[in-house]
């Protein structure tokens, strides 16, 4: 063992969604500052294997915080202490020697527990389906460089697009509001003269299905926006409030 | 559905009516509050009971009126409706929270403030709405010199000092050189109410409601119309805070505490 | 001599003639009957949501298989640098010669030409594709695309998105997915893997696909499959790889049927976050588009690299004569941008003769204090009209921009390593990134099964033996987007007639219990050691002996240890957990095993190809300046390897014929 913390961690277990769930406490010895918090979870998983017992499933895949897949909510916020930053990236030198670290699933209706630590965040694709793209068949484009598109726009759409697709916004609202993620994509098209076409149909239909989903409604406080991994801003949440309530009192077609 | 049901049974609809309302409530309690400094005028309470009379009976101020017993009803329904809403998107709750980290407490507990509002709104209007309205408030008689402009005041009664009564909300003639005015006094209501140190401590408490209220509520009601511009959002929070939830709720705070303490 | 079992059936004509007259002249397959013809796509990355995405536009019914919770986690939203293409929009030379030309030569000869020119003359349009799905790419003031530049070329052709260009390009292809996803043209099967494939006389009917959540085994038919499923870099347990990236798909398809590519040829890319200790779990990348402004050196002394290693020196105060910028000494013309499989030798060159710069011995510096002040702090302090900068000014200049270009790479880099990139400069070792190899296939993507397609990283295709950086993006779009949808075609038009295969057919029946059988055995092992202990063996073994430098000796002693790993595994495994429940151990256990069998393939290739190319260096072959020695006469050849039944392996050759390019020795000096 490369390290001399050592932490104890409260883990929820739940073998299904069926399953009603509980917390269990784990030692865990050994732990390197260096270590990242997905892989103090690998020396106690290692650990249980050996022991013969079950480990603790999570997700995670790409341990670089890009693909948004790891989804821890410990000491009571999504990704852990610091900002900007996902479960992946989070390193063990956050916490101290003996901390007691406390670690849930994602909790919201439109997430159902699929087993311990991983949910089901398929409410999110059905939410794209409905509206999160433009349409473009493959081989219609004109010349990327036709339509000029000022830095300013450009950096605030990218800034919006780099929304990972993890969930913390849902996490840690206390409404499971899912406004934060759809704003994003809604925003990162409203900005660029290539979403233009779509506009108003998107944003309504978006919204349609980020309802159906089950996500509660927002209360605007701020909190996606504090745990967000990639600093996603709210000002996104405005810009799709103003184009939705724009597009409903606007549109055309009845 | 057209698209009006629609719009207002979508999440952010529902969210448009709260702001809406909230804001429009917002501007009532700039109307009311300057109204009511009247209360501090050292005249007999004539200032405010003329002000209170305007206010029953100018035909514009009633439509507005009308909108805004909507609007309370309407705010609070849908809030507590959207909250009921909202916990049923998080079925399981989290063993634990630390919501400090990421928000500010106004902000997760509106509710909260806003019942405690709604208690104190239901107590206020009983107390004086009600009363005005259909109790019994006792007249005072205003006598104004009309050369030397001095006014006394005292209650309109007969000679064997019972109270008397006019059909209207207030009558004014003139006698020679004095101008008389007979009105509902509310201000000796209002002064006679606030002697009760648990309403005037009510009526405190529910004051710092207000203000946590309001301090999330005024920029959250922008934010939810879709007014949020880097240029503008320092304004409205500055004026959310100064206006809405420190100097407005201070003001009111002040009236009963007036009574209590210095009349 | 081509092997008579390989036909790379490429066009004829000129270079420049040959995809567009394919094109032009390929079968076509009438809308009404594309409608009844079903295509199973495994993997979601960029190849396979843009193939998913293409064909479910021209009309044929998709069906996507992902392992991740959603398509749009797929690793390729990891790539951070950019995608070349050859628009010119920079007016320096640039065109759709020069990016094949770049591209042959970076992949050290090793690639067919006529696949990689298609590859550079669609280059353009995917720029053009992606920014009309909008993707927001990096931009100037004047509102127009921006370039960098990156390894291995001369020129700047790479669009990009700061650094994350993977993600921005994935999440564009995923959006044209979940579109035809909810117009019902595509079905998606998420948290699913991929377990077999399914040969019915002679073609390629479908696949066995394990729903990961409830543990069932599925059977579904498609006329033809076209796997997706990305490189297998985890072979080296520690690698920039996913955690779930795997050889699976492509390892099963090999298993009946489909020839391996050229297995030995990974790149290991020079800028990583070293490894810090035994606990790793997987290596980080920082992208080579930092070599634009990041200088690589080491002490220029042995003793100085001997203090800073003990803490007792601080790089920053080196002088800069005592430092050596070892790729601008050696490689004058291309300095810090030499090919990846270059600037990683240099590095481990100068770490093995103990000039390395961390506790391990196994880092150098990539400092950017010079071109942030010089470069970029002049720049800015003459925007300004700053007459007289002191130093510290131009720092603080500087680092605003470093700061827009870089930002969220140097984010992670004190993230992961808890040191500040601005104050200090990064300190980075080669890591596993890319694997060239993979299955074989043919001008029209097409493995040797029939019906059996591969694209973007899971086939072995256009890279040669060394990718050039920004390169793997517009692979695996070109395939998915511009290649596919009209080679897939081709093939289809002739099974217009062929009706959806009863899945209940004995092949399928066979299959599924082929696997079931396999899960099984894996479950009843009931060992002692869990999968990662000998995932993290394996690693070992690869890397050290089938990694930078191989050796005949290394690669001999490899192959009976992966041997004996591989019959420890078998006895002595232990999977926790049940077989028909969401079972993660399970997963890594079923890929590690497939690992276990590629490693020694790899080792086979690696051991057979007397020569070194790109990233495959046999220490036995090298000049006398340590670059990699290329045996044209006797390995100008692709090498496809079959599996037999007794488990052992054929060689099959395609030998590479240059009609364009004059093969020379590479050189970056």
């Amino acid at each position: 063992m490369s390290g001399d913390m050592n932490v104890t961690l409260k883990v929820w277990r739940q073998k299904n969604n069926n399953d009603r769930g509980r917390f269990e406490t784990y030692p865990v010895q050994g732990v390197s500052p260096d270590m990242s918090f997905l892989e103090m979870f690998d020396i106690l998983n290692e650990r249980l294997i050996t022991e013969g017992k079950e480990p603790v499933a999570f997700d995670h895949d790409c341990r670089e915080g890009i693909c948004g897949m790891c989804s821890m909510f410990i000491n009571g916020r999504p990704h852990g202490p610091l900002q900007g930053v996902t479960t992946c990236q989070l390193h063990m030198r956050s916490f101290k020697n003996n901390d007691t670290i406390v670690v849930e699933p994602w909790r919201a209706k439109a997430f159902p527990v699929v087993k311990d630590l991983a949910v089901n965040r398929s409410a999110f694709d059905r939410v794209m389906s409905s509206g999160g793209f433009i349409s473009i068949n493959t081989g219609n484009a004109q010349d990327a460089n036709s339509t000029p598109i000022g830095k300013d726009d450009a950096d605030m759409a990218f800034a919006a697009a780099t929304c990972i697709g993890c969930g913390a916004c849902v996490a840690a609202c206390k409404n499971a509001s899912a406004m934060l993620f759809v704003s994003a994509k809604v925003s990162q098209f409203a900005l660029l003269p290539q979403g233009q076409p779509e506009r108003k149909q998107r944003v309504l239909n978006m919204v349609a299905q980020m309802d159906a989903e089950g996500f509660g409604s927002c209360t605007n406080t701020g909190a996606c926006e504090a745990e967000c991994p990639k600093g996603i801003s709210i000002s996104n949440i405005a810009r799709m409030n103003r184009d939705f309530i724009g597009t409903q009192l606007s549109m055309q077609k009845v | 559905m057209n698209w009006f049901t629609k719009m207002f049974s979508s999440s952010i609809g529902q969210k448009l009516i709260v702001a809406l309302t909230g804001l429009f409530l917002c501007t009532f309690l700039v109307v009311h509050a300057m109204g009511n400094l009247a209360l501090f005028k050292s005249d007999n309470g004539m200032s405010f009971n003329l002000y209170t009379v305007f206010m029953t009976t100018n035909p514009f101020i009633k439509v507005v009126s009308y909108l805004l017993y909507a609007s309370v009803i309407f705010h609070a329904f849908k809030g507590l409706h959207l909250i009921y809403k909202n916990r049923q998107a998080r079925p399981v709750q989290y063993g634990m929270v630390n919501g400090k980290a990421n928000s500010h407490w106004t902000s997760r507990s509106m509710g909260v403030l806003g019942t405690i509002m709604l208690v104190f709104i239901v107590v206020h209007m009983s107390n004086f709405w009600f009363e005005y309205k259909f109790g019994y408030i006792p007249y005072v008689q205003y006598t104004e010199n009309i050369s030397t402009g001095e006014v006394s005041g005292m209650p309109y009664v007969d000679e064997a000092g019972n109270p008397k009564q006019i059909k209207k909300k207030m009558e004014e003639f003139v006698i020679g050189d004095n101008k008389i005015t007979i009105v509902k006094d509310l201000y000796a209501e209002v002064a006679e109410e606030f002697e009760n140190p648990l309403l005037v401590g009510l009526y405190v408490f529910a004051m710092f409601a207000v203000a946590f209220h309001l301090f999330h509520g005024f920029k959250s009601g922008f934010q939810t119309l879709g007014l949020n511009h880097p240029r503008y959002n320092q304004a409205i929070q500055f004026i959310g805070t100064w206006v809405f939830a420190i100097i407005l709720p201070a003001l009111f705070a002040a009236m009963p505490l007036y009574f209590f303490l210095v009349k | 001599m081509t092997s008579s079992k390989l036909d790379a059936k490429i066009p004829d004509g000129t270079l420049e003639q040959k995809w567009t007259k394919y094109r032009s002249t390929v079968p076509l397959v009438n809308p009404a009957n594309k409608r009844s013809l079903e295509v199973i796509i495994v993997g979601s990355g960029l190849a396979g949501a843009s193939a998913a995405a293409s064909l479910a536009e021209l009309g044929y019914k998709v069906k996507v298989f992902c392992f991740q919770d959603s398509p749009r986690r797929a690793h390729s939203i990891a790539a951070q640098g950019g995608i070349n293409a050859a628009k010119n929009y920079q007016n320096d030379g640039d065109s759709t010669y020069r990016l094949f030309y770049d591209t042959i030569k970076g992949g050290d000869y090793r690639a067919r030409e006529g696949n990689v020119y298609r590859l550079a003359e669609v280059s353009a349009n995917i720029i053009d594709q992606c920014v009309a799905q909008g993707v927001p790419f990096a931009r100037e003031y004047g509102g127009m695309l921006d370039n960098r530049s990156f390894g291995g070329t001369q020129v700047k052709r790479t669009f990009y998105a700061a650094g994350q260009t993977g993600q921005q390009l994935l999440l564009g292809a995923y959006s044209a997915l979940q579109r035809q996803i909810g117009l019902g043209q595509v079905e998606m099967f998420t948290r699913h893997e991929m377990l077999d494939i399914v040969n019915i006389d002679g073609k390629c009917r479908g696949i066995i696909a394990r729903d990961l959540v409830s543990g069932k085994l599925e059977r579904h038919f498609g006329h033809a499959v076209l796997l997706c499923s990305g490189g297998y870099g985890n072979v080296f347990y520690l690698s920039t790889n996913a955690m779930g990236s795997n050889v699976t798909a492509a390892w099963k398809a090999h298993k009946k049927g489909a020839f391996f590519g050229n297995p030995c040829f990974t790149q290991i890319h020079p800028t990583c976050i070293p490894v810090s200790g035994d606990h790793q779990s997987k290596l980080t990348l920082m992208s080579e588009s930092l070599r634009n402004d990041g200088r690589i050196w080491v002490p220029m002394r042995k003793e100085d690299a001997a203090a800073i290693r003990s803490g007792k020196l601080n790089p920053n105060d080196l002088k800069e004569d005592d430092r050596d910028y070892f790729l601008e000494r050696r490689y004058p013309a291309f300095g810090n941008l030499v090919p990846r499989d270059v600037a990683s030798r240099a590095a481990k060159e100068r770490c093995d003769a103990g000039f390395g710069v961390n506790q391990t011995g196994e880092a150098v510096y990539l400092d950017f204090a010079f071109n942030t002040k010089y470069k970029y702090g002049k720049k800015e302090a003459t925007k300004r009209s700053i007459a007289n900068p002191t130093e510290a000014q131009l720092k603080e200049l500087g680092q605003v921009v470093v700061k827009e270009q870089y930002g969220n790479l140097f984010n992670m880099y004190q993230q992961i390593t808890g040191v500040n990139p601005y104050e200090n400069p990064m300190m980075i070792y080669p890591a596993v990134h890319y694997t060239m190899g993979g299955l074989w296939v043919d001008y029209n993507l097409m493995t040797t099964v029939p019906g059996l397609y591969a694209l973007g990283e899971a086939n072995f295709s256009d890279h040669g033996a060394n990718r050039l950086g920004a390169s793997a993006l517009m692979q695996g779009l070109a395939d998915g987007y511009f290649v596919v949808p009209y080679t897939v075609g081709n093939y289809l038009s002739k099974e217009i007639s062929v009706k959806p295969i009863d899945t209940n057919h004995e092949a399928f029946v066979a299959a599924e219990n082929e696997t079931k059988s396999r899960l099984e055995k894996l479950m009843n092992i009931k060992g002692t050691k869990s999968v990662d202990y000998f995932h993290k063996r394996l690693g070992k073994i690869m890397w050290n002996e089938c990694g930078m430098a191989r050796s005949t000796a290394g690669l001999t002693k490899a192959i009976s240890d992966i041997q004996a790993l591989r019959a420890a595994f078998w006895n002595d495994v232990r999977v926790p957990g049940d077989i028909n429940e969401f079972n993660p151990e399970l997963e890594k256990a079923g890929r590690v095993a497939d690992f276990l069998e590629l490693g020694e393939l790899m080792c086979k290739d690696a051991l057979d190809r007397n020569e070194s190319c790109g990233g495959h260096f046999r220490e036995e072959y090298q000049t006398e300046e340590g670059e990699a020695l290329r045996d044209d006469q006797n390995y100008n050849y692709v090498a496809a390897w079959e599996q037999l039944t007794n488990g052992d392996w054929e060689l099959h050759k395609e030998v590479l014929n240059y009609e364009n390019i004059k093969i020379a020795q590479r050189s970056y000096k």
